[in-house]
Order: C-alpha cells, then sequence, then structure tokens
C-alpha cells in the first residue's frame, strides 16, 4: 500500500476521531499546549537574552584593555576587598603608559561620577558624568551624531567642554540643537560641543546615553579632585592582542614600581571575561529552563499516551474490521502515530497562538521576540512528543488479533 | 484446481490450563463458482472453520491452499495482503465504520490495496450501485437500515473483486422480508460467478446453498449438494431486486 494515501487516510481517520472527541481531545491537548507554550517563551527569553548581551558587549571593543584596581569578576568577596585597598592609578600613569606602549595605539583614563546637569530652568536628574581624554573616542567605540568630541587641546587645557548623550540632549534641549549652549554641571558650566550617537543601555540595567564626557581636568578640578581613575587601553592590531597585554602588563608592573616576584597589584580586564561569565550564567539558566520544560512536556506526553490507550481499547472493534478488510500492521501503527501526532501538533499550534502575545510583553524587557526557529522548533517538539507517547498504545493496536478484534463490542 | 483445498486442519487453543480442540483434522474442496453453506451448532468448530477460510486466524496443524497458495503458515502481513484480495467478508453486525459514509466504507479495501482516490471512487459507486445503493452513497450506517448497511457491507466484500465471498451468519440481524432481499443478492452474485460460502445456524439459509456443510465437535459430520441447485439450470430465475450485475469474480493469475 502506498504510503502518501496511507497517510492521508490516516489524517482523515485522526480528524475524524478528533472531532468525534472534541472534549477529550481538547483536555489532552491542554498538556502539550503548557508544555509547549513553556518551550517557546523559554527558546526566545534564551536568545533574547543572548541577543540583548552581545549588544551591550559590543560596547566594550574586543581589542580595548580595562585596568582596574580590581578584576570585574573576583572569585570571592576577600579578593574584591583586598583589591579595593590597592594604591588608585595617577592621572599620570595613563600618560606615562601612552609614551611607552608601542603595541597600543590609545590610552585613555576615566574617571566617573554622578551629578546633576541643569539648563537654565531645565535640569536632569543624576547624569553619569565620564572624566576622560580624546583618546576616549577611540578606546570606546562611541559615535558623534552632532558636533565633534573635544580635542587634545581642549583636554590637556582644562577647557569647560562636553560632550553629552541622547538622553541628556533631549531632557534638557528637546528638538533645540544643544550645541553651543552652556549646561551646568555641579557648580561649573561647560559648552555643549559635541553630542554622542544613541547606545541603548548595558544589560537592560543601566542607560548609556544618560551621560556627560567631560576633560578629566575639569572633572578632577570641579567635581572629585582624587577619583578612582581606571585605564582603558586599545590594542593596535586584535592579531596582536596577546603581545599587546603582555607589554601593558610589564609596563603598569614599572610604573607602580613592583619588584620582581611581587604579585601583579592592578588588572586588565577585556570583553571576553564578560562573554565567558556570561556563558557560564546563561548555561545554567537554559539547562534549567529546559529541564522544567522537559518535565511539563513529559507530563503532557503521558496524557497523550493515556488517551491514545483509551482510544485503542475504544475502537478495537474498529482495528478489527480495518485488519479484516487487509490493512496491515503497518497501516494500522501509523494510523494511531498520525492521530497521537495531530492532537499535539494542534497542541502546538494553540501553544504558539498562545505564546506570541506573550513574547510581546517579553519584548518590554528583552530585544526578543518569536523567531521561526523557535516556532519550528515548538512544532517539532510537539509532533515529536506526539508521535513518542502515542507509540506503545499505536503498536499494541497493530499487533491485535483480528479474530479478537474483531469479537470485542 | 481446486480454489479452496484444505487438508487435516487443525486448531487448538489454550484456555487457560485447558486446552481446546476447536477443529481436529479437517479436509474440504471447494471450486470456484460454488455456493457453499458451513452449519452446526455453537461450539462445533464452524466459526473457527470460518477464521481460516477468511485467513484471520492460522491453524496449529494441517495445510490450507487458497487459489493455489499455501497460507496456513502465512505472517500477519502477508494475510492481511489475502484477505484484501482474495476474501471479502459480510458479517451478521454488518461490521461498518460508524463514522464513514457508506462510499468511504467502500473504499476501504481499494484504500488498503494502494489504489489512487479517483479510481477508488468510481469502482466504490459502481459497487454500490450494484447492491442498488447509487442514492444512499453518501449517508452513514447510521442514516441506513439494516437491510441497507448489509447492501453497503457486501459492496465493501465485492469491491476488490475477491476469490470467495465470506458471510457470517448475513442475516442474523435482519427481518425475515430484507433477510431474503440480501440473500436473493447473494443468488444474483452467484450466478453472475461469485464463489459464495456462507457460515449460518439457519436451515432456511443453508438451503439456498448449493452445498451444505454439517459441522459437529471440530469435524465435518456431513457434505451434501441441494438438489436442483445447479447454476446452469435456466429454469431457476431469481427474484429481481438489485440492478443487473457484472462479472466480479474474475481468474486471477
Amino acid at each position: 500500500m502506498n504510503f502518501i494515501t496511507e497517510i492521508r487516510e490516516g489524517f482523515g481517520i485522526s480528524w475524524a476521531a478528533i472531532r468525534a472527541n472534541k472534549l477529550r481531545s481538547i483536555l489532552t491537548t491542554l498538556g502539550i499546549v503548557i508544555g509547549i507554550v513553556t518551550v517557546t517563551l523559554m527558546g526566545t527569553a534564551i536568545e533574547g537574552l543572548n541577543k540583548s548581551f552581545m549588544n551591550s558587549i559590543s560596547s566594550l571593543g574586543a581589542d580595548v584593555f580595562f585596568v582596574d584596581r580590581s578584576a570585574w569578576f573576583n572569585n570571592n568577596e576577600g579578593d574584591w576587598r583586598k583589591s579595593m585597598r590597592r594604591r588608585p592609578f595617577k592621572l599620570a600613569d595613563a600618560s606615562t603608559l601612552a609614551g611607552q606602549l608601542t603595541l597600543s595605539s590609545a590610552v585613555a583614563p576615566v574617571a566617573e561620577s554622578g551629578a546633576k546637569v541643569e539648563f537654565e530652568r531645565r535640569s536632569s536628574g543624576r547624569v553619569q558624568i565620564v572624566g576622560t581624554t580624546e583618546q576616549y573616542l577611540p578606546t570606546s567605540g562611541v559615535g558623534i551624531s552632532a558636533g565633534h568630541f573635544f580635542s587634545a587641546a581642549e583636554a590637556a587645557g582644562g577647557r569647560p567642554v562636553c560632550v553629552i548623550g541622547t538622553t541628556v540632549a533631549t531632557n534638557l534641549f528637546g528638538a533645540v540643537s544643544p550645541l553651543g549652549q552652556r549646561i551646568k554641571i555641579g557648580p561649573q558650566s561647560f559648552e555643549v560641543v559635541g553630542v554622542l550617537e544613541r547606545q541603548g543601555s548595558f544589560m537592560g540595567m543601566f542607560n548609556l546615553d544618560n551621560r556627560a564626557i567631560i576633560p578629566i581636568q575639569q572633572f578632577m578640578s570641579t567635581l572629585w579632585n582624587n577619583p578612582d581613575i581606571t585605564i582603558q587601553v586599545k590594542a593596535r592590531q586584535l592579531a596582536e592582542l596577546d603581545e599587546a597585554r603582555e607589554e601593558l602588563r610589564h609596563t603598569m608592573r614599572r610604573i607602580r614600581r613592583l619588584a620582581p616576584g611581587d604579585p601583579d597589584d592592578f588588572a586588565i580586564n577585556q570583553q571576553d571575561q564578560f562573554v565567558a561569565m556570561f556563558q557560564r550564567v546563561g548555561g545554567t539558566i537554559a539547562a534549567v529552563g529546559f529541564f522544567i520544560t522537559g518535565l511539563s512536556l513529559f507530563v503532557g506526553g503521558i496524557g497523550i499516551m493515556n488517551i491514545m490507550f483509551v482510544s485503542v481499547a475504544e475502537r478495537t472493534k474498529e482495528i478489527g474490521i480495518r485488519k479484516a478488510i487487509g490493512a496491515k500492521r503497518r497501516t494500522i501503527l501509523l494510523q494511531f502515530l498520525t492521530e497521537a501526532g495531530c492532537i499535539c501538533l494542534m497542541g502546538g499550534l494553540i501553544a504558539l497562538a498562545i505564546a506570541w502575545p506573550l513574547t510581546l510583553v517579553m519584548q518590554q524587557f528583552l530585544p526578543a521576540s518569536m523567531s521561526l526557529t523557535v516556532a519550528g522548533v515548538a512544532l517539532l517538539v510537539s509532533l515529536v512528543t506526539g508521535v513518542v507517547s502515542g507509540f506503545l498504545p499505536a503498536w499494541r493496536a497493530a499487533r491485535m488479533n483480528p479474530v479478537d478484534a474483531l469479537r470485542s463490542e | 484446481m481446486a480454489l479452496i483445498r484444505i487438508q487435516n486442519l487443525a486448531r487448538r487453543y489454550q484456555m487457560g490450563t485447558e486446552t481446546v480442540h476447536a477443529l481436529r483434522g479437517v479436509s474440504l474442496d471447494i471450486q470456484r463458482g460454488e455456493y457453499v453453506a458451513i452449519m452446526g451448532p455453537s461450539g462445533s468448530g464452524k466459526s473457527t472453520l470460518m477464521n481460516m477460510l477468511g485467513c484471520l486466524d492460522t491453524p496449529t496443524s494441517g495445510s490450507y491452499e487458497l487459489n493455489g497458495t499455501d497460507v496456513s503458515q502465512m505472517d500477519d502481513n502477508a494475510l492481511a495482503e489475502v484477505r484484501n484480495r482474495e476474501i471479502g467478508f459480510v458479517f451478521q453486525t454488518f461490521n461498518l465504520l460508524a463514522r464513514s459514509n457508506a462510499l468511504h466504507n467502500v473504499e476501504l479495501p481499494l484504500i488498503y490495496a494502494g489504489m489512487s482516490a479517483a479510481e477508488r471512487k468510481k469502482i466504490a459507486m459502481n459497487a454500490l450501485t450494484q447492491v442498488g445503493l447509487a442514492d444512499r452513497v453518501h449517508h452513514r450506517p447510521n442514516e441506513l437500515s439494516g437491510g441497507q448497511r448489509q447492501r453497503v457491507a457486501v459492496a465493501r466484500a465485492l469491491v476488490n473483486k475477491p476469490s470467495i465471498l465470506l458471510a457470517d451468519e448475513p442475516t442474523g440481524n435482519l427481518d425475515s422480508k430484507t433477510g431474503e432481499e440480501i440473500l436473493a443478492l447473494f443468488e444474483q452474485l452467484w450466478r453472475a460467478g461469485n464463489t459464495i460460502i456462507v457460515v449460518t445456524h439457519e436451515e432456511d439459509v443453508a438451503r439456498r446453498a448449493r452445498r451444505i456443510l454439517r459441522i459437529r465437535d471440530g469435524l465435518i459430520a456431513s457434505d451434501e449438494i441441494v438438489e436442483g441447485r445447479d447454476p446452469k439450470a435456466e429454469n431457476q430465475k431469481p427474484p429481481v431486486i438489485a440492478p443487473p450485475l457484472q462479472t466480479v469474480d474474475q481468474p486471477k493469475s
């Protein structure tokens, strides 16, 4: 017998059987629906998390070293406490580094603080204030959407100029161009020379556009005269990243006058530390999520198996008739597998219809949208659940003896 | 060559600790074009014999040649194919699929034979027309009378042009008038060349056949030819109920 004919006949029978037992089919499907909704949401959330992470991480250049007193990720709190007792960096350290490093192209000292920013009567709440030099432009990879970043001369001369993020610009100026205007940061007024390109948020946690960048000299004289300086160093070539890092480490050790054999009293952080961290955390989240999802699908699958056993028992006579007329084992097996598959596939479709609006809600928090891949995988998983859990009942039906099956009522 | 050749056929069942000898060594030849009734009280083994003849069950020992092929040792799937090709069943309780209409019920054997949709629809329509149900093809079994249901079953049994029409108490669930209609239909089919085997416990039904086999205690007790039931006899005119039938039974290669 032709396989296509067999499948089509199987679909016809399944559809009739499902329609004949509407309530039962719906209740059975419910387990699968719940399972597939979880699968879909989990898949979408993980995809969103990854996308959000990748967006955020790209704001930290792959070829940039972040020299800091402490490492980004400490193994324990003790390490972190110890590192906080280390000597702070001096502003001069950055210029020394810039003079001595041969494998790096830019060195920017960075100090950060928060302050209120005012323009005429308007004031924006707490804004992140970054004190740095013109070298920050290459190390941070920020773009300028209007005006220019302050120059080396402006930075070194300590002129009161600033570059502001888009959030600050819209908060203070609305649609008016902020270029050339003077805003007050702390007690001092600054001329706006440039506006940064929109950057979004970092890990969905803080807004990268709500900041103002000023020369570090000004930062130290007006906001904080002894800030915790970090140094961003951009390697000349990605291919020589390891060499550049080694050179940076040795230079830093010289600057900080460490005796040979002393441990480093500073840390060189890189983007890939974030990636490794994220992959560890993300992997755990995914594993736990899929375990729970798998559990709910398993329960749904047991429901399908149960109802298929009932269906086979109820239709023993029908199986007998079909066998008497010439249905082979394979035909009967396929018929019941198709039925289980259809019920689950329907569940999958219903689940997608339920999950879709939920992913729209999720979009408020994550750059997540239900992808075709996730939808496809969800349908595939529901089909597989149906076929796997329908197999045992279908096998029992297929092996029935026609004489006994015909005799049953 | 005989259409059916059974030699020393035996069937035993295990019922708990007890062994039931349903058939104790039956030998039997049936020629193509015969009309045979199998009679016997309940427990005589006639149902077992029918299951054997219909390839629904296999013997414990002995051989069964159907249309030149030994089917006694075949496996489940091979038997399914033989049933599909060689045997048309008519049951006491009709055994139609309740959720399918008459047409689909009749198409079923053709589906299992792997025929294309257009072709099988044409053939199934034709078979339903032959049993006089051309205007009922889209009715479901519960929308048909008992006699009509049994006609659908007959159409289904014949649609694959089987070697044998095997009927198990075909009039058992019908009133005498509709029972008579079905028997008249059988008569017609027989005259058109079909081989018919009817299992019954009603003497009236059995007397319509040309040959009566009586089974008792798992053995053939008697094998008689009914007088005046020669298919070639000109004086035997069947009552006209259904439209004329074409020859359904064509010798298979």
